[in-house]
């Protein structure tokens, strides 16, 4: 794959790169509610789905943050507000010290072209009708970017950076396979030279050997071209490899954020245990077939539904640690006692910091339906 | 054509006659005829699963894996699809038998679990009057008494208060719910073979934790054999016995689940493990993708089918790799020209440091 050394022009050269390290945008209280509407004659907002409910975070620029949560917990949701492809209810937005939570459409072109998207779904984010140049320069012609060399060349240069044959300039869509047509998301996304590209679920969609090699190229562009991302997954071993720092979300909430280390290595969280704990793992370690090794959580029931999310603590209903209290007090996210610092949980009666992940000694199980603990299994055919 | 001397292990296998195993599956081809050409999506597969054992394929989008577990119970469409080969179930042949025959098996002996519960549930009938259908059917028991089987095996899933959940329809469940009724659905007359395609990959990890959980304690209850079709070999990892590894329609090595993932032979394995990000990998490494993309069943590469994608035809020297197509024997085994000391010795230098 070409590297993009010396393919991309230099960084924009209006005001100085922001320096690694300072925040590029961040969202304070930031919530989305979606009303529901009912009723005869006059729909009325009966309703709402609190999709997102007063998230903090901070995306620091050259990082990358992973946002972690299962499917309904907001992640998407946060980042098409951050984004501002939605108008949230509350909140506050800002881009390098820019308020843009109301900006109007004048004054978002700027910071636009400066935070691009990548999309889930390589095939309808593309449109059929148009070739890869088109969708490659589309960004370019809406802000009337003229590069040196002109557009094409431009396109060329983009199509080489994402690993694609510079050739295929005229080609459609649909001439095109999965992983290849992701690669011209990332080529758009590209295009102007961004600072933050928010990536929602770019690799959910492709095989798992495709998977990989987007992944890398993403990693590549964010080593040497210095964009900040925004990677948001339900994938934690993927997240984790691609991302400095995690944000876990639950419900609308984001229960527990932190370096990579301290999430994954040391999360005190019950939730981001649970998450951790059931996710599958190829490899195979004797301590797994002698039925130690990783932890076992099962939760009972599924996520509960936005629309009437449970009092005080929004995790209680599924956790096996919830007491009055947590029905009480919603638990705000801050450091708790033996977290390192930036390690934020929101969290009554955290886990232990020194329970690593794979150091619990029985088994949670919350499913009525698993009866007795499972017998490691002994796939060397015993 | 390739020069392909033998289709697969036709030969007599070790372990006994084919039909031996609660389910043999021999030189199994499924092609279908479409307007571009004849899709060759299962290519001489062969396989045995036990009783109380579970088998899983793995394979990526148009591996043929799931087109297999259509054709253990015959549900392709005649009109279009040619399938050769022997499909033994408990010493009955299901790839030339009638339509009669196999509605007696389906949903009583055989019972398939799909991956998108929404689709595969009707929204027009209440989740207890479906799992009651087949019941009924196979074993012509009355309305209540099937009633009364639909609400305690909903009881026995996991939905909370069946008696009541089982007037619900299916837009009132939630998707892991929706799952835990299928599977209900498919457990009602007790079947010996569950095939269950992709069951847990349109669901979050926390219920998916929780279903693969609940299959094998299942299992475990009523001893039935499984097949578990999927993608992610991270799910097979805990819940099979034995593992299979498909790739351009074809079994490119199969072995109990701790032989394939701990000593993998084929690179093709090699490659769906180093590609994979772990919880406990390395970082600052970056992952070792596959290079290219999945061959299309119209034309699938002479001789080895993952031979252009693979980093090993020098190995094996010549145009082999090109020319001749790999064997897979029964048991453990590889379709892979490369010797098995090659094999063990790439695997040690190469792969197994990436691994971690």
């Amino acid at each position: 794959m070409a590297t993009p050394e010396g393919i991309l022009p230099s960084p924009r050269d209006d005001a100085a790169p922001a320096a690694a390290g300072e925040a590029l945008l961040s969202a304070e209280g930031l919530t989305k509610h979606f009303p529901i509407l009912g009723g005869f004659p006059f729909r009325r907002k009966v309703g709402a789905v609190q999709a997102v409910d007063g998230i903090d975070l901070t995306v620091r620029a050259g990082e990358s943050f992973g946002l972690v949560g299962e499917s309904g917990c907001g992640k998407s949701t946060t980042g098409r507000l951050l984004t501002r492809l939605l108008e949230p209810t509350a909140g506050r937005i800002t881009y390098r010290g820019e308020d843009i939570t109301h900006a109007n459409r004048k004054q978002l072109a700027p910071i636009r072209s400066e935070i691009q998207m990548i999309f889930q779904d390589p095939y309808s984010s593309l449109n059929p009708r148009q070739t890869v140049g088109t969708i490659i320069s589309g960004p370019m012609e809406i802000n009337g970017l003229n590069p040196p060399g002109g557009r094409e060349r431009r396109v060329r240069e983009l199509l080489e950076t994402v690993g694609l044959n510079p050739e295929h300039y005229n080609r459609f869509p649909h001439e095109f396979s999965g992983g290849q047509r992701q690669r011209i998301g990332v080529a758009r996304a590209l295009a102007l030279e961004p600072r933050l590209i928010v990536a929602d679920e770019p690799v959910s969609a492709l095989d798992v050997s495709i998977q990989a090699q987007v992944v890398n190229l993403l990693q590549e562009l964010q080593r040497e071209l210095g964009i900040a991302f925004l990677f948001i997954a339900h994938d934690l071993a993927v997240v984790r490899h691609f991302s400095q720092r995690v944000a876990v979300m639950y419900l609308g909430k984001v229960v527990e954020v932190g370096d990579r280390d301290s999430i994954y290595r040391r999360p005190r969280h019950p939730y981001t245990h649970a998450l951790l704990s059931a996710v599958p793992e190829a490899a195979l370690t004797d301590a797994d077939e002698e039925g130690g090794g990783r932890e076992r959580i099962r939760l009972a029931g599924d996520v509960p539904s936005p629309v009437s999310p449970p009092s005080g603590c929004r995790f209680r209903t599924r956790c096996w640690k919830a007491r009055e209290r947590c029905a009480e007090s919603e638990p705000l996210l801050v450091r708790v006692a033996g977290n390192r610092v930036g390690h934020l949980t929101a969290c009554h009666f955290p886990e232990d910091p020194t329970t690593a992940a794979d150091a619990r000694e029985e088994a949670v199980v919350l499913d009525p339906a698993l009866r007795g603990v499972r017998q490691p299994s002994s796939p060397s055919g015993v | 054509m390739t020069t392909c001397a033998k289709p697969e292990d036709n030969a007599a296998t070790p372990a006994g006659a084919p039909g031996s195993a609660f389910l043999s599956v021999r030189d199994l081809y499924v092609h279908f005829s479409t307007e571009d050409g004849i899709v060759k999506a299962v290519d001489g597969l062969s396989f045995d699963l036990e009783r109380g054992r579970t088998l899983g394929i793995v394979g990526e989008s148009g591996s043929g894996k799931s087109v297999t577990g259509l054709s253990v119970l015959g549900l392709h469409d005649p009109m279009h699809t040619e399938t050769r080969g022997e499909i033994l179930l408990d010493g009955q042949e299901m790839t030339g038998a009638g339509e009669k025959t196999l509605e007696k098996l389906r949903g009583n002996k055989v019972a398939m679990i799909f991956q998108d519960s929404l689709t595969a549930l009707s929204p027009y009938y209440t989740i207890g009057r479906q799992i009651c259908e087949p019941y009924r059917k196979h074993t012509g028991a009355s309305r209540r008494a099937a009633w009364a089987r639909a609400v305690e095996l909903l009881g026995r899933v996991g939905i909370p208060q069946p008696k009541l959940r089982a007037h619900d329809y299916p837009h009132q469940f939630s998707g892991g719910m929706r799952q835990r009724a299928m599977i209900a659905m498919a457990l009602v007359c007790d079947p010996e073979l569950l095939i269950a395609d992709e069951p847990t990959t349109a669901l979050d990890v926390t219920v998916q934790a929780q279903i693969l959980d609940l299959l094998s304690d299942l299992q475990q209850e009523f001893g039935s054999a499984i097949i578990l079709i999927t993608h992610d070999l991270g799910v097979v990892a805990n819940t099979a016995d034995e593992l299979l590894v498909m790739y351009a329609g074809r079994a490119v090595e199969r072995g109990t689940v701790s032989e394939v993932l701990r000593a993998p032979q084929h690179p093709y394995t090699w490659g769906l493990l180093t590609s994979m990000p772990r919880l406990e990998s390395d970082v600052s490494e970056a992952l070792t993708p596959i290079p290219g993309a999945p061959p299309s069943l119209l034309a699938t590469p002479t001789g080895c089918p993952f031979h252009p994608r693979c980093g090993y035809p020098a190995e094996v020297g010549g145009t082999r790799c090109e020319d001749e197509r790999p064997l897979i024997g029964p048991g453990r085994g590889s379709a892979c020209h490369l010797s098995a000391g090659q094999k063990r010795s790439l695997f040690i230098e190469q792969i197994k440091p990436r691994l971690g």
